[in-house]
Parts: C-alpha cells; sequence; structure tokens
C-alpha cells in the first residue's frame, strides 16, 4: 500500500523547504521537494547600481555569506573587463576558505549531526570509556573523563527540567540511530565545541570585511588597504590574527571534524549504498591560484560527469546559450514562450504565478507546478551540484591532493570508490573537501604575504570604477563553488544600470522540481529507494536530504513582472 | 517528568551558594534602579522560574540573523540554549522536522500561554494572500498570528522583520511587511541591522532574562543601549572626518592611512547602530574599520536611500539630520560643497596639528634609527 508523507518544515536548513514522499513496503517510491518562500530579488535588482549589487545578492543568504557577494563583483568583473589585483584575490581566496571551512562544520555538527547523533542516548555512556574512545581516535586535548562527566551531567538536567529546547521532540530512540552511547556523548561535546569554534574561524572575515555574516567586498579589489606601517589598514598585527585563526581552524578540522566524521561513519557503512541519487556531477570550478581568468589554476578544477562515469569529462560554458538553463514546467511561473521551453540566464525572463492549493493545505499537486525553485538543466541534463560532485571531479581529474584524502579516507572505512556516491559519500566529501581548504587558506595566506614582502600592496583595481568609464552596454558572468555547489550570476548592463541579474545558485540545481522530460533532479532523485523504517518519524528522509545541505533562501529568489496587486495586510488583534 | 529548572537551580548547579545568589539579587536590583526591598523580590522570581521559553519563526529571510545570534562571544550561544532559555521552536537548529516540530512549537504555546518570548527573523510577504511564504502549508501570515497571540513579547530580529530590508527594497514585489505592523497589543523590540551585531541580540536576550523586563526603547522601538548612537559618533575615524581627511578612492593613500570614508560612501553619519563600540565578531573589526563605508544596514529603508558609493549628503534625509549635527562647533552643511568648505575652512587647524605630530613622529623615527 502506498503512504503519502510530508516532512515540512524540514529543519536544521537554511530556508523553507517541504518534502512529499509517497513509500511502498517501507521504502521511498516516489519524492517530491518544494521550496516554499520567494523574495524576488531579481526584481529588485533592477535599474540598480551594479556596483552595488554584491550587497544586495549577498542577502540572498545568511548561511553561505560572501559567497554570493564574491559571485556578483566577479560578473561585474567581467562584464567590464576589469583585472582585480593579486592581493585582493588573495584576500579574496582566504576569505572564501573561511566561509569554507565554516560552512562544513556548521554543517556538519549543527545541521545534520541529529541525523546520526541519538542526543538522550549519550546520557547513558560511561565517560571513562568515552575518555579512552576519544583519546584513541583524536590527540585533541579536551577528553578527560572529567570533561564528559560535566558534560553529560549537564545534558541530564537539560532533560530533567523537561524543557529540551532545541532537542524537543527529535526522533530520539529511533531505530536508525546505530551509534554507541560513548560516540553519541563525543558527538555531542563536539556539536557545543563546533559551536564555539565557528564564532572564532570567521574573524578572518571580519579582519578583511568588515563584519560577518555578510562581509563588505567591492567591484575591482577588495576595500581593505593594506598599510604595513598604519594601525587602520592590513597590517602585521591583522595578518598574525588571521594566521592564527586559521592555525586554530586547521587544527579541530583535523583533531575533531575527521576524525568524528570517520567514527560516525563507520558504524553507518549501509548508507553509503543509499541516496546516490543523478549520478551527473557538474562543478565550475573555484580558488584561483594564479588569477581568476586562468580556470587552469582552480584548486577546484571544473568539469562535468554523467552517468558515474569518472573516466570521461566535459567542459562547462557559462556563455554558451545551450548549455545551462532554466525551465519551468513544474514551478510557479510562466514564460513568454510558454510552460515547456528552457531559457539560458542572460535571456532569464519569469513571471511569478502561484498555482498551488489555497494555504492552510495538507497536500501539493504533483501533476502541476509544485515549488518557487525553477528546474536549471545543463545541456538537458539533471546534475548534483556540491562537495560530493567537487571530489569526484578533482578525483577523475587525477589531481593529487583529492586521490590521496579520498582514498585514505576509504582504506580506512574499507570501502569502494562506488559507495561515494551515495547519502555516507556526500557527508564525507564534505569533511573531505574542508580538510584540504584548511591547509589552502594558509597556503593562500603565505601568498599574501609573500607578496606584500615584495613590495606589492596594491588591493583594487579603480580605473574602471567611475560608471562614466564604462561601455553603453556590457554582459557578464561570474561563478564561484559555493560550499553548497556551483553557483553563477548573470547581470546585463545598460546605462551604467543593470538591466536584468540572473543567479542559478546550487540549491536550485539539487532541490528543483522535475522538468518536462519528467526527469527529476537531485533530492527528488536521491530519495528513491531511501528506507523508512517509520512513517511517523522519517528520519532517513531527513539523512539524504541533509546530506546535500539545503539551502532554500538561495534558490528561490526570482522577479515579478508585478501584475495585480492585491494588498492584504491583516492587522491582529491581541 | 520533573520540575523545570530555576535560576536558583542552574545557580547552585554551577556551584554558587544561596550568599551569592542573594548577592546577584541585589546587584541586579541595584542595576535595574530598585528600592532594597524590592531585593526578595527579585530572588523570589528568580529562584522560581523556569528557563524562558522562545518560539523563534524564520519568514522571508537569509538566516543571517541566526548565524550573527551563534556568533555572539559573551554570552557563548551553547550557555544561552543550555541555561537562559529555552528554544523549542527554530527551523535552523531544532532536531525535530515536519509534524513534530510543530508539535513542540504548539506545545509551548499552550503550555507557556501568555509566558513564551516570540522571536521573529524576516519578514512577512502579504502579496497575494501570503502564499510567497508558506511552511507546513500556512502562510507565514497564519503563523505569525497564532503565534504572536500568546507571547509574552516579540522581538523582531534584523532589518527584515524591522523595516522588510532587502526584500521590501523597491518595487517590493512580495508586499514584504515588517512585524510591527502585523502584529498589535503586544510589546515589540526592534532590533534592526543585517544582521545585527551578536552580542546585541544575546545582549537583548540577557535584559529580558535576568532582569525580566523589556529594555528601555526608542521612539522608533529599539534598545537604547545599542541604537542611541549614530556609527559617526562613535567612529575612531571621527578625527579625519573633523579635520577634513578623506579617502577619495579606495586604495588610494589615505585609504592606506585610515582616513575617513565620507567621500566614498560611508553611511555613518546616518546610521544609528553600535559597530563603533561594540563591533563585531568578539571585537574584530567592524565595516569603516576595514576599509568600506558603512552601508547604514540597521536604518529603515536603507537600500533605497542612496547608492553605496554616493555620498551620505547627495540622498534626501542627511540635511535634517545634518542641522543637528554640530561638529567642531560648525553646523555640518548638507551638501558635498559644504562638507568641502567646512573642511577647508574650520579644520585647517586641526590639520596642521595632525601634520605637526606626524613630523614629530618622523623625527622621532629618525632619531630612533641612529
Amino acid at each position: 500500500m502506498n503512504k503519502r508523507i510530508v516532512v515540512d518544515p524540514v529543519t536544521r536548513i537554511e530556508g523553507h523547504l517541504r518534502i512529499e514522499a509517497e513509500i511502498e513496503n517501507g521504502k521511498i517510491k516516489d519524492a517530491y521537494s518544494s521550496g516554499t518562500m520567494v523574495r524576488l530579488l531579481e526584481e529588485i535588482l533592477r535599474n540598480r547600481d551594479p556596483r552595488d549589487a554584491w550587497a544586495i545578492v549577498g542577502r540572498v543568504c545568511g548561511v553561505c555569506t560572501s559567497v554570493h557577494s564574491l559571485t556578483s563583483v566577479r560578473s561585474v568583473e567581467d562584464a567590464l573587463n576589469i583585472t582585480i589585483p593579486p592581493n585582493a584575490e588573495l584576500v579574496r581566496n582566504i576569505m572564501y576558505c573561511t566561509s569554507f571551512m565554516h560552512d562544513h562544520v556548521v554543517h556538519f555538527y549543527h545541521l545534520h549531526a541529529m541525523d546520526w547523533i541519538d542526543v538522550v542516548n549519550a546520557l547513558k555512556a560511561d565517560p571513562q570509556k568515552t575518555s579512552a574512545l576519544a583519546q584513541k581516535i583524536s590527540k585533541w586535548p579536551k577528553s578527560s573523563p572529567g570533561y564528559f562527566s560535566d558534560l553529560q551531567a549537564r545534558i541530564k538536567k537539560l532533560v530533567d527540567s523537561g524543557q529540551l529546547g532545541i532537542f524537543s521532540n527529535g526522533y530520539w530512540g529511533h531505530p536508525a540511530y546505530k551509534l554507541p552511547p560513548e560516540v553519541n556523548l563525543i558527538g555531542l561535546a563536539h556539536y557545543l565545541e563546533a559551536l564555539e569554534w565557528q564564532k572564532e574561524v570567521v574573524k578572518v572575515q571580519a579582519v578583511f570585511g568588515g563584519k560577518n555574516p555578510h562581509p563588505n567586498y567591492l567591484v575591482g579589489g577588495m576595500a581593505c588597504a593594506i598599510g604595513i606601517d598604519d594601525v587602520s589598514g592590513i597590517n602585521a598585527e591583522r595578518l598574525s590574527l588571521v594566521k592564527s585563526i586559521l592555525d586554530e581552524a586547521k587544527t579541530f578540522i583535523e583533531q575533531v571534524y575527521i576524525p568524528d566524521l570517520m567514527t560516525i561513519a563507520s558504524y553507518y557503512k549501509e548508507w553509503g549504498s543509499i541516496g546516490g541519487g543523478l549520478g551527473n556531477f557538474m562543478v565550475y570550478g573555484d580558488l584561483p591560484w594564479n588569477g581568476y581568468r586562468d580556470a587552469s589554476s582552480y584548486k577546484f578544477p571544473p568539469g562535468v560527469i554523467l552517468n558515474k562515469d569518472l573516466s570521461k569529462l566535459y567542459e562547462v560554458d557559462l556563455r554558451n546559450d545551450g548549455d545551462v538553463q532554466e525551465f519551468i514546467t513544474h514551478s510557479w511561473y510562466e514564460y513568454k514562450g510558454g510552460k515547456d521551453i528552457g531559457l539560458h540566464p542572460w535571456k532569464g525572463e519569469s513571471k511569478i504565478k502561484y498555482t498551488g492549493p489555497k494555504p492552510p493545505f495538507e497536500h501539493l499537486d504533483m501533476s502541476q507546478a509544485y515549488s518557487y525553485l525553477k528546474t536549471p538543466r545543463w545541456q538537458g541534463h539533471a546534475m548534483e551540484v556540491g562537495p560530493l560532485a567537487r571530489v569526484l571531479v578533482g578525483y577523475a581529474r587525477g589531481r593529487e591532493e583529492f586521490k590521496d584524502v579520498v582514498d585514505r579516507a576509504l582504506k580506512t572505512l574499507d570501502i569502494p570508490v562506488s559507495a561515494l556516491i551515495s547519502t555516507l559519500g556526500r557527508t564525507a566529501a564534505r569533511g573531505f573537501e574542508a580538510s584540504l581548504v584548511s591547509q589552502w587558506a594558509l597556503d593562500f595566506y603565505y601568498q599574501l604575504v609573500d607578496n606584500i614582502k615584495k613590495g606589492d600592496t596594491r588591493m583594487a583595481n579603480m580605473d574602471m570604477f567611475n560608471p562614466d568609464t564604462w561601455p553603453k552596454k556590457a554582459i557578464g558572468v561570474g561563478h564561484a563553488e559555493a560550499p553548497r555547489g556551483a553557483l553563477a550570476h548573470w547581470i546585463n548592463i545598460e546605462d551604467k544600470k543593470i538591466s536584468n541579474y540572473q543567479l542559478v545558485v546550487p540549491t536550485t540545481w539539487n532541490a528543483s522540481p522535475r522538468d518536462s522530460k519528467g526527469q527529476l533532479s537531485a533530492y527528488e532523485s536521491a530519495l528513491l529507494g531511501t528506507p523508512v523504517a517509520d512513517e511517523k518519524q522519517p528520519l532517513e528522509i531527513l539523512r539524504t536530504v541533509h546530506s546535500f545541505d539545503p539551502c532554500l533562501a538561495c534558490a528561490v529568489h526570482l522577479y515579478d513582472e508585478h501584475g495585480n496587486h492585491i494588498n492584504r495586510v491583516s492587522v491582529l488583534e491581541a | 517528568m520533573s520540575q523545570p529548572l530555576t535560576y536558583y537551580d542552574e545557580m547552585k548547579n554551577k556551584g554558587y551558594s544561596r550568599r551569592d545568589f542573594m548577592k546577584f539579587a541585589t546587584m541586579m536590583a541595584a542595576f535595574m534602579g530598585l528600592e532594597r526591598s524590592a531585593v526578595g523580590q527579585i530572588a523570589k522570581s528568580m529562584a522560581s522560574k523556569p528557563r524562558v521559553p522562545v518560539i523563534w519563526l524564520h519568514f522571508q529571510e537569509c538566516t543571517c540573523c541566526s548565524e550573527s545570534f551563534i556568533r555572539s562571544s559573551h554570552p557563548i550561544v551553547a550557555d544561552i540554549l543550555l541555561d537562559q532559555i529555552s528554544l523549542d521552536y527554530t527551523e535552523t537548529l531544532m532536531a525535530a522536522s515536519g509534524f513534530q516540530a510543530e508539535e513542540a512549537m504548539h506545545n509551548t504555546m499552550t503550555k507557556y500561554k501568555g509566558e513564551y518570548i516570540l522571536c521573529v527573523e524576516g519578514s512577512v510577504p502579504v502579496e497575494a494572500d501570503g502564499v510567497y511564504c508558506m511552511i507546513g502549508g500556512k502562510t507565514s501570515m497564519q503563523i505569525l498570528e497564532e503565534a504572536a497571540a500568546g507571547a509574552k513579547a516579540v522581538i523582531a530580529w534584523g532589518s527584515c522583520a524591522c523595516n522588510g530590508c532587502v526584500q521590501a527594497a523597491k518595487p517590493n514585489p512580495t508586499a514584504a511587511t515588517p512585524i510591527h505592523k502585523l502584529v498589535k497589543g503586544k510589546p515589540i523590540i526592534k532590533v534592526p541591522g543585517c544582521p545585527p551585531i551578536g552580542e546585541v541580540m544575546a545582549g537583548v536576550i540577557v535584559h529580558l532574562v535576568a532582569f525580566d523586563r523589556i529594555p528601555q526603547l526608542d521612539a522608533l522601538g529599539r534598545p537604547k543601549a545599542f541604537y542611541s548612537k549614530r556609527v559617526h559618533d562613535t567612529c575612531y575615524r571621527r578625527p579625519f572626518f573633523d579635520a577634513g581627511l578623506y579617502v577619495e578612492s579606495f586604495d588610494d593613500e589615505n585609504a592606506k592611512k585610515g582616513y575617513c570614508l565620507y567621500k566614498v560612501g560611508c553611511k555613518g553619519p546616518v546610521t544609528y547602530n553600535a559597530c563603533g563600540v561594540t563591533k563585531w565578531n568578539g571585537g574584530t573589526s567592524f565595516p569603516i574599520q576595514s576599509g568600506h563605508g558603512c552601508i547604514g544596514c540597521s536604518e529603515e529603508n536603507y537600500w533605497d536611500n542612496g547608492r553605496l558609493y554616493e555620498r551620505a549628503s547627495a540622498f534626501a534625509g542627511f540635511g535634517i539630520e545634518a542641522t543637528a549635527d554640530v561638529v567642531g562647533g560648525i553646523a555640518l552643511a548638507a551638501t558635498g560643497a559644504g562638507v568641502l568648505g567646512h573642511a577647508i575652512m574650520t579644520n585647517i587647524r586641526k590639520k596642521e596639528n595632525i601634520h605637526m605630530l606626524e613630523d614629530e613622529g618622523r623625527k622621532e623615527e629618525k632619531e630612533l634609527d641612529h
């Protein structure tokens, strides 16, 4: 018998996501992913100063904060043919690495861990055994029996108080939780430690960008001038602060995140054959070692993999009309050319049209439009983007750093490469990347210091900053690898203003509804076949969906042609 | 299920004595300006109260407010979550999803009716009957209405909830609406900023919990403690403004010296926030210190109050503000030319002073070299 279950809200994500799934004989037979919030930022961008766009699109997402701003300044610099100074590239790279490490650690501990760790079960742990285990898997110093028993006492008081706060109503005791109490307790300890750690690592963004979330960027470079003989500039004190934070970040990733990931993964190896999904992967590439225009210098190499075939890589051309297109067959939008055509973002057009049921509702009608996300396709193919895609492309390109980290992990866990294309693999890939990026951040830091030492203190190229120097019309595209995957912004500039701005973001690739041919996107595809032990507690659905690290505010941001304005401000009576 | 832990229990658990607890209550009473007779009352209320239940809703937003909240360095957020409040519903952090998440919210709304704090992150789209933001099949308008009904007070986190922020910028296609226009009859604390500073958010929570009252608010409903001064008035680069020493273009010689960013668009003169004092990320920096002007993110409709790199004096509003702003004894003129005049006319002496100091510094440097 088929049963339809609904998970809405999906929590521990950014934004508003709804999953509806049909269950047959304890497994998911069909799944639908729906984004249920829209802000229409692209309409707001129109007619604004292109130099201001980074600030507006930065507000697309406060979790993967900064990567949208980075992509935006790249798109404007592409349109106006601006080359930024090496120092600015390096500072952007260091800020990127910081946000990347922050994002992956926070995702693992605060957004994903409770799918694997049973918090209440941690109360049964023996602190002595926990300490012995912690010391076996890592040299991280916070591992004494007293440390774990104090924490246990603190959590016990919380549970005894009856006010569980963020842990209320979790699926505690669910049969799919497999960790021994001691591992649960270590995980819980590191949940709290990571909460403290994350506020430290982002200080790097505050040094260069003034604040985090939402640090400042600048078309042409960065605003943080180098003044090694001035207290206000980037000087030795500021650089030392950055260095010490990057050192600590690397230590935490090596001694806490990776050992926890590998330990937890070893209890959930069956998830190496669940949640594989599409098998198509796409990466635009990022972290230029020798300038953004030199794609061969990217630490994350670009490429496309089709049908799990790592032996053949395809190239992506973001400027080509037929490469990236967006469809709206199952989305709450209208195109002038009809519901079933695809449009390249430079020609991107959209008019919102909600045709779903009138809220409050129980179910969406999946034969019709059912999401505020559009459906992007690469040469007609559905694509998965994100950590797994990047790790596989790096691996398929034969990059030593990728091969090294992947092969080591596969050996430790004693699983084949094919097991990477799974829920477990996606979660593991995030860890592999964090580990690579923690070293690259330091490499970029040394490069920056070296460059300043050579006497280059330029931080911004202001030659084209004055709009009077711009051509009447210009188009550009900027791309980045956001923590959640391939991200690009397409901009059209006319008469010094934005005439069109389109974002195609990672979660749109992954979480979008099916296309006109009925091809599923990554979430829906990955959920097929996922076992669900208890329909009332669909923990397994959360595991697979969270393995993508959903970020919905990003995904839904399209604009409105502003039809009938039915403005009903309801005033609530208290 | 046993009784919820009170503040007194929490303090006992942390090893404080009854005497310590009474001292704390006395200090708190003094801080709140209460008579000595009130000490007993405060102690009693703190000794018998459970952790404050909090429901935190997310509507049209980017989650930067939640992210900023977890950046707080004092108190750290783990202590807030475990010891001070009971965050019973937050889509960002809570373990439960779907039905169980909604159930957790409803349990708190029923059990602590009139007692819980409602935090709202994001604006509410009212266009098209609210279908631009739906959670659990309901619109954000419906959810806000239900959750606000039993709340003791409402905190509007960030510029989205206070003024609609980016999605309310022209042409505001979804009719993104701030919370105070939808909720009536409840105290609303507005904590604007994109996002607000983490420590400011934590400070507002701690104020509510420790003093059991709403912080003093200004005429716009913002806590006076954090929003009564302009960034301009607390900016360490202010002397350069007064001296007429400006960055003319990003990364120029003056930028390397940390001069005033007014001419490259700094909105500090029209922005009320704690950035100059509290700074960001545990006091690491703030936008001006890192070389970029303030973009005015805590001000109403800041996205439509002039472009980022346009001088503050070039847009409406600054003139009115400027008349009240006495700089070095001279009223700041409302036009760019006026500012230039002000710089030349009134600050030659200050400029000379600074140059003299610089010369002295160079002389001393040479002496040290020998």
